[in-house]
């Protein structure tokens, strides 16, 4: 399977400070790929590797199957074919709207330019504003003529860095669907960078997790939330708790909670300690249920309660509940283990 | 280069450790005392003078509305082109005796010479109301902005709090903009303290006085450094004032969200008493001076404009323009290689070479002919020992000591400038630039070059205004038989030939006006916060 980038072994830091430790990952053309993880995890630095803003120490990159990066040797960025969209859009306060986007297209010829332009504004519905200078937009739309002008010389991949973070937390998701849609229509590969991971759901098909500058997991955000690797992952993306429990068969834990059965073979010996990650939609509220918890400390979000419950053993989980189910603080509700997916991590 | 331009600025201060000679125990128990006396007297009077009409004015014009407000929120900046030197003999020509104002007031009299007090203008009170006129200026500019950078929501807190719009603004907002405001009045100061024209003209003694009489009328170099020294003292306290109220001025930011300010509106006899509080410095430092210099220009041009004349102009632009060109390259050199290569070298050198501001063009010229004629009397020394051979002066009364005191002087002004300019070209951009294919040669053509023309013509407009209206150092340092307008108009009001000198300072005036109406064009643009 060819791969549109390819970055293997990559080592890269700043003066004697290393940042980035052994990344590989890889895209097939098309796919959309995203660095995830904390502040200073190094995910900003794998970005300005491939575009070549930083050298690397050790490792390889390669663009459409062409090394740009290897010990001793770095192609400069403005000879990589990437695109670029910035934090802060970065576009030029002195060039139109339709002057910005054209303004990597200064190797085609005038008429050829012309035409992409108005292809690309049409793509990203600017059309309206070719005239306009970027300090006149919004930030929405200074993204959109960001993203028209990073894409317009058909870049061999996008790399986009926070591309959202600048915009307000409701229009966020919207915006990373919108820009997922129009990357898709082009066929584009890209990576994305983010801190946020309903981002990196909302566009990503491809997530890398990292954390201390190693790549910690790589999946879809399916696999993610439901199978993390480890606790870094299983705590960094969505919420739940970690029980203690006792292997008691290959496809069987004993908790506090009762028994749980998995589908896949549980990665330890029948008898010994591991930990078990409960996600708030293992617990189901059920007034028919036997068990029940202490309602703690409730969050109404709209479409659902989350829930802070105290069982009678001292254990404290979360739990989703609908949100017509509106209970009292100290109020003792019904509960049941529906756990889909089994998570669990050896004790050390 | 910040070690070159720093250089006269070290030599100076190592002055103060160097062992007293006779002239200066001589200076020490006759004038120094006076020296010291005067110049305290001179900065209460200013520092108080442009406090009541900068604050005044400020607080007049940016939360209250009565006729012509707008009109006098710009023009109150206009007393800022007349250099101290010009305003100073424009006023005693038309009020000393023989004066237009005191013949008047004796022939509508009938009054003797001896029979009526009038107030002498060549004296301390004086050369105090002069630079009051053409320096609150600064105190005007500064407080105005913190005005107007004050949150709305602190004013009207204060006023849910019980305080009045008055006791409101000595309460809340004069001690919020206080930090701006010393930041003004210390800038007000260092022109004080830089002053030569207008305390020689009213023959006052202070330091930059002192320092002309030691070097040209005693012959002591080192006396002269000696007393130079002492005035950097007095400039660098005022720097440190200066610098350590504006770094207190970010802690003053209040809000990050303004709206536009309150507006009260004057009514009646309050808002003819605002409109008379901003005629009167509008008009005794600009239109009335202005007006005297053109009358005076219109019955003498026919005889001062000549060749001659001409020729003078034309070798002031030259200079002031060479001048301010090498310093907006400098300056783009200093801003780039801080930029590029983010040392702490760098950083520190432009640290150093922003000080040269607020160092007196007297104190400028001494530090820089100290070292360059040791430099010329070492290559003298050594061709003749070796080749038998004299250079004679290479560099000092050359026009490159004179470029270098400019540059020590100036260069600050077109850092700071192409600083402010590059800072607004963010990384990212360039790096926008590249991931499009751009290479970095490519970058500065095409993103640099037109996001950076008008800071750079702009820093190369304020260098050559200040060339143009220079001084002390030109004085010193110009190469023999070397005049430029400022020096000429200087020359002329000295020999008492006041109305022969108004069409060159009527030039320089006009030349100084231009950095007013940039200031005053990005004030009109400015709107209070986002």
């Amino acid at each position: 399977m060819t791969s549109q980038l390819q970055v293997d072994g990559l080592d890269a830091g700043y003066d004697d400070l290393q940042v980035l430790n052994r990344v590989s990952f890889s895209l097939k053309p098309g796919e959309i790929g995203c660095m995830l993880g904390p502040s200073g995890c190094g995910k900003t630095t794998v970005l300005r590797s491939i575009a070549g803003f930083e050298t690397a120490w050790h490792g390889r990159i390669l663009i459409d199957e062409v090394e740009v990066s290897t010990p001793g040797f770095s192609l400069p960025p403005e000879r990589r074919n990437i695109g670029m969209v910035f934090q802060d859009f970065a576009l030029f306060p002195h060039l139109k709207v339709e002057e910005n986007v054209r303004f990597g297209l200064h190797r085609l010829e005038r008429r050829e330019q012309q035409g992409r332009v108005q292809e690309m504004l049409a793509i990203v519905g600017m059309l309206a504003y070719a005239q306009a200078y970027p300090h006149q937009l919004s930030g929405g739309q200074q993204q959109r003529v960001a993203l028209a002008r990073a894409l317009a010389p058909r870049p061999s991949i996008l790399l986009l860095d926070e591309p959202f973070s600048n915009m307000d937390v409701d229009l966020r998701e919207q915006l990373a669907r919108e820009v997922r849609n129009i990357l898709k229509q082009e066929n584009n590969t890209a990576v994305l960078v983010t801190h946020d991971q309903n981002e990196a759901f909302a566009m990503a098909d491809q997530i890398c997790v990292m954390n201390e500058g190693s790549i910690m997991q790589q999946g879809s955000g399916y696999d993610l939330y439901h199978r993390p690797a480890n606790r870094f992952v299983a705590d960094f993306i969505g919420q739940g708790v970690i029980i203690p429990a006792t292997v008691e068969s290959p496809t069987a834990v004993k908790t506090e909670l009762g028994l749980i059965r998995s589908e896949d073979v549980i990665d330890a010996v029948p008898g010994s300690l591991v930990d078990v990650l409960i996600r708030p939609d293992d617990i189901v509220h059920d007034d028919d249920s036997p068990e029940s918890a202490i309602v703690v400390e409730k969050a109404f979000r709209g479409a659902d309660f989350l829930y802070f419950l105290r069982m009678d053993n001292g254990l404290e989980v979360l739990c989703f509940a609908p949100s017509h189910h509106d209970h009292k603080i100290n109020e003792r509700i019904g509960i049941r283990l529906n756990v889909d997916h089994l998570v669990t991590f050896s004790r050390n | 280069m910040a070690a070159l331009l720093s250089l006269p600025i070290f030599t100076i201060a190592s002055y103060l450790l160097y062992p007293s000679n006779e002239v200066w125990l001589h200076l020490r128990t006759t004038v120094l005392n006076e020296y010291l006396l005067n110049s305290a007297l001179m900065m209460l009077g200013v520092g108080v003078g442009t406090l009541i009409i900068g604050v005044g004015c400020a607080w007049l014009t940016s939360v209250c509305v009565f006729p012509g407000k707008k009109f006098f929120s710009w023009a109150l900046l206009m007393p800022l082109a007349f250099p101290g030197y010009i305003i100073a003999y424009t006023y005693t020509g038309m009020f000393d005796f023989a004066g237009p104002v005191q013949s008047w007031l004796r022939e509508l009299m009938g009054w003797g010479p001896r029979d009526y007090y009038f107030p002498e203008i060549r004296s301390l009170g004086g050369a105090v109301t002069m630079f009051t006129l053409v320096l609150y200026p600064y105190v005007y500019l500064l407080s105005r902005a913190a005005f107007l950078e004050q949150s709305v929501c602190v004013l009207e807190v204060s006023r849910t709090l019980g305080c009045s719009v008055w006791s409101g603004f000595y309460r809340v907002a004069l001690p919020l903009a206080r930090p701006a405001i010393v930041a003004g009045v210390s800038l007000a100061l260092m022109e004080t303290l830089a002053d030569y024209g207008t305390v020689s003209y009213f023959g006052l003694g202070v330091f930059t006085t002192g320092i002309f009489r030691t070097w040209f009328g005693l012959g002591d170099a080192a006396a002269a450094a000696k007393l130079a020294a002492i005035l950097l003292l007095f400039v660098f306290t005022l720097v440190i004032i200066e610098r350590w109220s504006r770094r207190r001025a970010q802690y003053h930011h209040t809000s990050n969200r303004y709206s536009s300010l309150p507006q009260y509106r004057l009514r009646g006899a309050r808002a003819w008493f605002a409109v008379a509080a901003c005629v009167l410095p509008l008009f005794l430092g600009f239109i009335l001076p202005a007006g005297q210099l053109a009358v005076w220009a219109l019955q003498t041009y026919q005889t001062m404009v000549d060749a001659s004349f001409l020729w003078l102009t034309l070798h002031s632009i030259l200079l002031a323009a060479s001048a301010a060109a090498l310093a907006v390259v400098l300056a783009l050199f200093l801003a780039y290689g801080k930029r590029v290569f983010a040392s702490k070298a760098v950083t520190a050198s432009i640290r150093v070479v922003a000080t040269g501001y607020a160092i007196p063009g007297t104190v400028v010229a001494v530090g820089v002919i100290i070292p360059l004629a040791w430099f010329d009397n070492q290559v003298d020394g050594y061709l003749r020992e070796h080749f038998d051979f004299s250079s004679g002066l290479l560099l000092s009364g050359s026009l490159f000591a004179l470029m270098f005191a400019y540059m020590v002087r100036f260069l600050a002004i077109s850092v700071q400038s192409v600083e402010s300019g590059l800072g607004k070209i963010r990384q990212s951009m360039d790096d926008a630039a590249r991931s499009l294919s751009y290479t970095p040669a490519q970058i500065l053509l095409r993103v640099h070059l037109p996001l950076m023309r008008a800071t750079v013509l702009t820093a190369f407009l304020i260098v050559f205004v200040d060339v143009m209206k220079e001084l002390p150092a030109t004085l010193i340092l110009r190469p023999f038989n070397f005049n430029t307008l400022a020096v000429r108009a200087f020359e002329l009001a000295g020999d008492e030939r006041l109305a022969d000198s108004s069409t060159a300072a009527l030039m320089i005036v006009a030349v100084g006006l231009v950095p007013v109406l940039l200031l005053s064009r990005s004030i009109s643009t400015a709107r209070a916060g986002s």
